[in-house]
């Protein structure tokens, strides 16, 4: 019957589906190609990276890079482990404090009545399409206004509202049916109870999702530590890199300390991916905007 | 006056007993620190953004208003904008976001199409690259096209004697665009390519059977009459994400060739220029203009995704 060949997410192969191999295989290959870069590049000697031609994978692998780089300190003379603690420590109380204020905004938002509810609700739905870039000097000036600027705090309360990810934990709480919250009530639990006992709980995947989401950009993101934060000491792991890498005119000299400085930062986000994609795919199938 | 204030009293009193007062208070506190950062980190900068942009201001004196001046500066004065950052930005955007949405959809529907071990694979493969970030800009493109002999490109190029002596390609400005672009579809299958793949995965089997007995008769039908409509919302979701994530890429052309502005403006958005005149020349007035047609510009991509998407009732 026609409808074999045509089935979505089918069980079993088919021959039908190897022309789909045939186009995947390949493509996922070239989409890995930087990582298998990155990986081959972090363990080259000295001499391998400046070979001519170059060869993308390595030969002799030495961690040299990585003990050049937790050796090396920037131009003044911190070390780089400082970096890593600053960017660890912003990423988890940043992950933290994101997810409740995430869940009670969801939370509201799908599960309790109010007048300005579906008006709130379209704000945040056209604050989806909000570009920071677009806006960096107002920003700049609310940040020195809040007396922020030089601060571990600048990393974090600038970037901890955002609307994708309270939309998104609100489409997922949208399908926890309001019988098991009205029963919660009935036995006297609190806003706080509900939230804390019955809504985290089964909003898991979706939670899971900004964690990741979040983590993901507050550990990529290089931005605060340029704009907002002067004292070295204070500055982020991408903020490092980026420092690390931008020296234009040592591009190769660098480039395998920079290769194993980029896959500290990479690998992080394969990890946490490869673990949370059945939560995150779920999360995405709630996703849709009506 | 004491009537209506006796009236009030007893609302409050009636919506204590019943629990409304503590419901409203509650949803209040709960929802008060992110309506509250909310407001601080994207409302006002953008109501700011709005008033600095009708005034002269270099961040030492008060700003001095001038009214729409700024406006028409952009639209009649300015020859780089005109000229480079225009049609910069509409080119760049316009490939870059419904060409890299195009992509997420065509992937996310091949992918539903086979079994779920090698799809988890692949689909990891293809979102790899937008969780590569700054280090796929900084570490590797700018080694793939450096201009020297060393540069990945070049090196091949070279070795097979297409070329006589390398090629600047992140200098040359007949190069950078092109390259950004690619850069850009390279690492464009972000989170609205996973909300297509679930939206494609969650398709309701018994609607395409349905189909089939109805004379559909060949998968191109089956993905505009089926697979697209019963996805919709997921397409709209991922369709502002494309516009969102190709306008905050627009800082890879300053990435890529290590100066703002690029090589004779070759690679300048509108992005960059507002960061040039803001953050290097210190008009503030002037770049905040900039940043209101900016975001008008991605408003109306957004007004179009939902034309193109949104539901019609």
């Amino acid at each position: 019957m026609s409808l074999q060949g045509t089935k979505i997410n089918p069980k079993n192969f088919h021959r039908s589906q190897l022309k789909w191999y045939l186009i995947l295989i390949p493509l996922a290959l070239v989409m890995l190609l930087p990582v298998v870069y990155i990986f081959s590049t972090a363990f080259k000697p000295l001499d391998e990276l400046f070979m001519f031609p170059p060869r993308f994978l390595v030969q002799k692998p030495t961690l040299k890079n990585f003990q050049d780089l937790f050796r090396t300190s920037s131009t003044t003379g911190v070390p780089m482990t400082r970096y890593l603690f600053n960017s660890i420590t912003v990423a988890v109380v940043m992950i933290s404090i994101t997810i409740i204020i995430s869940t009670m905004g969801g939370y509201v938002l799908s599960k309790k009545q109010f007048k300005a509810k579906q008006k709130l609700f379209s704000i945040n739905q056209m604050a989806l399409m909000f570009v920071i870039t677009a806006v960096v000097i107002p920003r700049y000036l609310i940040v020195a206004r809040l007396g922020l600027l030089n601060t571990f705090w600048a990393h974090i309360i600038p970037y901890l509202a955002t609307p994708v990810y309270v939309f998104l934990v609100k489409q997922f709480i949208d399908q926890i049916p309001d019988s098991i919250i009205e029963a919660a009530k009935l036995d006297g639990a609190n806003d706080l109870h509900i939230i804390f006992k019955i809504i985290i709980p089964l909003t898991k995947p979706a939670l899971a999702t900004v964690a990741m989401l979040t983590f993901q950009f507050t550990w990529g993101n290089p931005e605060p530590s340029n704009w907002y934060i002067q004292d070295e000491t204070l500055k982020s792991f991408s903020f490092y890199i980026l420092t690390l890498t931008n020296q234009q005119q040592n591009i190769t000299a660098g480039a395998g300390m920079a290769a194993a400085a980029g896959l500290i930062l990479f690998l992080p986000n394969l990890i946490m991916f490869i673990f949370m994609q059945s939560r995150i795919m779920n999360t995405m199938s709630h996703s849709g905007i009506k | 006056m004491k009537q209506k204030y006796k009236q009030l009293k007893q609302r409050v009193q009636h919506d204590f007993k019943t629990g409304k007062l503590s419901d409203a208070l509650s949803v209040f506190f709960l929802l008060l620190p992110y309506a509250l950062l909310f407001s601080l980190f994207i409302a006002i900068p953008v109501a700011i953004a709005v008033g600095l942009s009708l005034t002269s201001f270099n961040l030492i004196e008060a700003p001095e208003y001038r009214g729409l001046m700024n406006y028409i500066t952009v639209l009649t004065k300015d020859p780089v904008f005109l000229k480079y950052v225009l049609p910069n930005t509409f080119k760049y955007a316009l490939i870059t976001g419904p060409g890299g949405y195009m992509l997420a959809f065509i992937l996310a529907w091949m992918l539903a199409q086979i079994q779920r071990i090698p799809r988890t694979i692949i689909a990891l493969a293809i979102y790899t690259p937008s969780m590569l970030g700054p280090i796929l800009m900084q570490v590797i493109f700018r080694v793939l096209f450096n201009g020297d002999e060393n540069g990945w490109l070049n090196s091949v190029l070279l070795s097979n004697d297409f070329i006589s002596k390398p090629i600047q390609f992140l200098q040359d400005p007949a190069w950078l665009m092109d390259i950004m672009i690619i850069v850009s579809l390279y690492s464009a299958m972000g989170i609205g390519f996973l909300a297509m793949l679930a939206g494609v995965l969650n398709g309701n089997e018994e609607l395409y059977e349905a189909a089939y007995i109805d004379g559909i008769k060949n998968k191109f039908q089956e993905v505009i009459h089926i697979t697209i409509p019963s996805m919709k919302p997921q397409m709209l979701f991922g369709a502002v994400m494309a516009i969102v994530q190709s306008f905050n890429n627009g800082y890879i052309g300053v990435a890529l060739s290590g100066q703002n502005p690029t090589p004779q403006y070759s690679g300048q958005l509108i992005i960059n220029h507002i960061e040039d005149f803001g953050m290097i020349r210190y008009e503030m007035g002037y770049a905040a203009a900039l940043s209101v047609v900016l975001l008008l510009i991605i408003w109306g991509f957004s007004k179009t995704a939902y034309i193109l998407f949104g539901e019609k009732d």
